[in-house]
């Protein structure tokens, strides 16, 4: 589904494709479930940990401190990634990161390149910038090749192909690797999918990854994969790229032991990754480049109520476990990153553009009680509508509204007339003009009758008790 | 101004000072098992790897025998001695690429986690580490004296001051990309089998 | 004990009953209640619109109102959070909104953890009941343990309502997944909202729950706006009706 074709107003952009989601039921249902199935998993995984609560508190800790210390741990970082040689780039923006990777690849006169999942890269659109250079990118994460093949952005970050049915990998597999016509089986696909990919880490001439830690104290880092892809991706071609964002670094290996616990666990309900390897310098007779970079992270860390959104892990567990992104999909958000966190930090860096973001929330609150790292996602995502607002994004009608309500509740005797204005006007409506299709609430929803007496006035009449 | 410079100013400009937070100790007793054996072999079981308990490498060696995986194997690698029949020399190797053929590779850990199946390798060991990764079925070789309860007693461990690359990994690779569905066998090996000494 | 009673707008206009029945249960336990005519609305419409600098005038409003009370009672966990919780963004250091927070609280906690469950009369209540978590009062005000902690499984409102003779609470598929309502969200976001809200429901028809409770009306005003379009046979009523002795038969709102 095409969210490219309309152009949508950015105060309904959400509420819009949402709709559509919504709109196939069968497929809305399939969606939800799917997810729920990940929460419980995640439950499981939690509830199997004695200290899960303990672990929490302890990963928030760590990230707050490491934030507010970032430019000396980002100094030291480097420094001994540098002594293990590593050459460390750093990329103040999307355009900067995309051409220093440019400048890597003619550098080493390279042309084939694989890659392994990294939401940084698809927040600086690095595919399109290469292959419109006449790279041939090839995504190895199985999800993400199954929406590259489909010419779509991943709907989640986690598990980039949540959104598709088998039968769809299977047409796109039969189109782009020949399988047979109609095959659906997971496992058949997937074997595909390894002969096919094996040849392009066969033939690759750099690997670039994601970063999942950093870790200051020895300039090594961390990548977690359950496929194996970033590690054939980077023990084949001789050049190796990490991208991570600034705000990936931890102080101590030991603080591995927390993140480690928690991630997994968090994501998918697994123990661990299958792999979680540690990069300490470039490979013999390899090349690494680590790049750096910012992007908007500098300034959200100057921000009092949101900087904790850079303590996220990339875990997912808050999209998973919100019963919106469930049911509306990760491509409703519009964003690199959707779900909550993404509804956070997309706004942060535009919050014209994505002010639709905050309010695609019933502000339930189950995103901030799974979050790995404590982030109080509900919290935020509540001062971020303040924040629109604030900026003037906030359409008129809504905003004149709520001054209007706040009038009249500043005077109890208006509020009351008002009320018994309204509920007396609507006692004499038919029932179907008062419940009509037309309205918000009334297309799916009944109003409840109303009262003849608001409670004020049956607490002034009510004798008092004996 | 370069951009490093621009980002780490960026960083420096607070509004306010913030309040401070110390980084925790991580000193603190963490959950730990009384049988890490048993619980690494039933965690590896959910993972879908398999653990065998031995006495010795011969008893590695004799079990190794009945796996399908290493019996249907043409190309063997062995970096664990008298475990395998290796029929590749991977010291001749000069080259990862070659590797792409092996079938089935012996390799030793250096420690393992009873809470999450993990086992640790190092690429020294290996010595290329694409081999752990381009295998088509891997083994693993642990001392029962290495098994830990957890990744806290895990990372106290290990000496990873030293430059070098290191891997846990946990199960053979997997992927549930399609319709949540696991399958077993992604890009890395399609099997684990992990042979706890001692 | 001299409690203030604090009644959401919408209860007031829309479901007097419900805090007629707070109202009865509090004097049931011993109270002196008195509802200041003062009060309004706590502001949380406007706070959840992004519109702060209009619910802080109510904010101010119902500090004044309420300051004189021992204990402020409310049926609603998402205005006793927002007070709770959220004044503080509204009104910062402000001394007399600090003193009155701490005492301002749900009916569920109010009756357990001042008033003590035992003091609540016995009734019968002899039904099927499918007890929906309001979001607010769970994640919130932590009136239970939400699912997606790893902690002791405790829920005040559950307590509250099993001094009731013959209840049995019916074995839902999700425990804690909102309803759907959200403030304006149900509007602005009708689709997802309604999608919810009809899960919701669905649960509590594969649990076989007679009657629907809950410890906030916006829940059940949603929830039950879907049933009767719907027209299904789930009767729907607030904890404090139930406690009050309200029965499906005898009519909740």
């Amino acid at each position: 589904m095409s969210t490219r074709l309309v152009v949508l107003a950015p105060s309904k952009a959400h509420s819009t494709r949402a709709e559509l989601f919504v709109a196939n039921d069968e497929r809305m249902h399939w969606h939800d479930k799917a997810l729920w199935f990940v929460r419980q998993k995640r439950d499981k995984a939690a509830a199997s940990v004695p200290e899960w609560e303990r672990l929490r508190e302890l990963a928030s800790q760590i990230k707050t401190h490491t934030l507010i210390q970032l430019p000396e741990y980002l100094e030291a970082f480097e420094a001994k990634a540098r002594a293990l040689g590593a050459e460390v780039h750093w990329a103040k923006d999307a355009a900067e990161h995309n051409a220093i990777v440019l400048g890597i690849l003619e550098a080493a006169g390279a042309k084939r390149v694989v890659k392994s999942k990294s939401m940084l890269t698809e927040e600086c659109h690095l595919n399109p910038f290469l292959e419109a250079r006449g790279y041939d990118v090839v995504d190895t994460d199985l999800g993400e090749r199954i929406v590259q093949f489909r010419n779509e952005a991943p709907s989640h970050i986690v598990l980039p192909a949540i959104h598709i049915r088998k039968e769809e990998v299977g047409d796109t597999f039969h189109q782009h690797l020949g399988t047979e016509a109609g095959a659906s089986d997971p496992q058949y696909l997937t074997e595909a999918a390894r002969g096919h990919l094996r040849t392009k880490f066969m033939e690759a001439d750099v690997g670039i990854t994601g970063v999942n830690f950093a870790i200051a104290e020895t300039g090594a880092f961390v990548v977690c994969t359950n496929e194996g892809n970033a590690d054939l991706g980077t023990a084949l071609p001789k050049i190796h790229i990490a991208c991570m964002g600034i705000e990936k670094l931890l102080p101590r290996t030991r603080d591995l032991a927390v993140f480690l616990r928690l991630l997994a666990r968090s994501a998918t309900g697994q123990p661990i990754t299958t792999y979680s390897s540690h990069f300490f310098g470039p490979r013999p007779q390899g090349k690494l480049h680590i790049i750096l970079l910012d992007n908007g992270r500098s300034g959200i860390s100057q921000s009092p109520e949101f900087k904790s959104s850079l303590h996220c892990i990339r875990c997912g567990a808050c999209m998973n476990t919100c019963p919106v992104y469930r049911r509306s999909g990760g491509h409703s958000y519009g964003t690199t990153v959707p779900g909550p966190i993404g509804s956070i930090l997309a706004p942060a860096r535009d919050p014209q553009a994505f002010q639709s973001l905050p309010y695609a929330c019933s502000l339930c609150g189950s995103c901030t009680d799974v979050c790995p790292v404590k982030i109080n996602l509900h919290e935020q995502l509540l001062l971020m509508r303040n924040e629109v607002t604030l900026k003037g994004y906030l359409p008129r009608l809504k905003q004149l509204s709520m001054t209007l309500a706040s009038f009249v509740f500043q005077r109890p005797r208006l509020y009351a007339f008002l009320g018994a204005l309204g509920r007396g006007f609507g006692r004499l409506l038919p029932k179907r003009w008062v419940n009509n299709r037309l309205n918000g609430w009334g297309r799916q929803r009944d109003l409840p009758p109303l009262p003849a007496q608001s409670f004020r006035a049956l607490y002034r009449n009510r004798k008092p008790p004996r | 101004m370069s951009s490093r410079s621009s980002i780490l100013t960026a960083l420096r400009a607070r509004p306010s000072v913030p309040s401070p937070a110390p980084l925790p100790a991580l000193d603190e007793a963490f959950c730990t098992y009384p049988d890490p054996l048993a619980k690494f072999a039933e965690v590896l079981a959910t993972v879908g790897g398999k653990a065998i308990s031995v006495a010795s490498h011969a008893e590695a060696q004799r079990l190794l025998q009945s796996e399908p995986a290493y019996r249907n194997a043409k190309l063997i690698c062995s970096l664990v001695p008298g475990i395998g029949e290796p029929n590749l020399d991977l010291l001749k190797v000069a080259d990862p690429h070659e590797l792409e053929t092996v079938d089935f590779a012996v390799a030793p850990g250096r420690l393992a986690v009873a809470e999450n199946a993990a086992v640790w390798v190092r690429e020294t060991d290996v010595p290329t580490r694409a081999l752990l990764f381009i295998t088509q079925h891997l083994c693993l070789v642990i001392n029962r004296s290495t098994l830990v309860s957890n990744l806290h007693e895990a990372y106290a461990q290990l000496e990873l001051g030293a430059a070098e690359f290191g891997v846990f990994i946990s199960g053979p690779s997997k992927t549930a990309d399609i319709e949540q569905s696991l399958v077993i066998g992604a890009h890395g090996s399609r099997s684990l089998i992990v042979f706890v000494v001692g | 004990m001299r409690v203030g009673l604090f009644v959401p707008c919408y209860v007031d206009q829309l479901y007097p009953d419900v805090a007629l029945a707070t109202l009865e249960v509090l004097e049931s336990v011993g109270c002196e209640v008195v509802y200041p005519e003062a009060q309004t609305c706590c502001g949380q419409p406007m706070a959840n619109t992004g519109c702060f600098s209009d619910a802080v005038p109510l904010a101010r409003r119902f500090v004044a109102t309420f300051s004189g009370f021992e204990y402020v009672v409310a049926p609603s966990g998402s205005c006793v959070a927002m007070v709770r919780s959220h004044y503080a963004e509204l009104l910062h250091d402000d001394p007399s909104y600090k003193s009155l927070a701490p005492r301002v609280l749900d009916l569920s906690e109010f009756l357990v953890d001042v008033i003590g469950v035992e003091k609540l009369p016995v009734r019968p209540f002899a039904y099927r009941v499918g007890l929906h978590q309001s979001c607010h009062g769970l994640r919130e005000l932590r009136i239970g343990r939400s699912s997606e902690r790893m902690l002791e499984n405790f829920n005040k409102t559950r307590r509250v309502l099993e001094r009731m003779t013959g209840i049995e609470f019916t074995e839902l598929s999700r425990p804690d997944e909102c309803c759907g309502f959200g403030g304006t969200f149900a509007v602005a976001e009708e689709a997802i909202s309604c999608a919810m809200g009809n899960d919701r429901v669905a649960d509590h028809e594969q649990a076989q729950s007679q009657v629907l409770t809950a410890g906030d009306m916006s829940c059940l005003m949603h929830l039950e706006g879907l049933i009767r379009r719907q027209k299904k046979p789930i009767a729907v009523l607030h904890v404090a009706q139930i406690l009050a002795g309200r029965t499906p038969v005898s009519g909740g709102v």
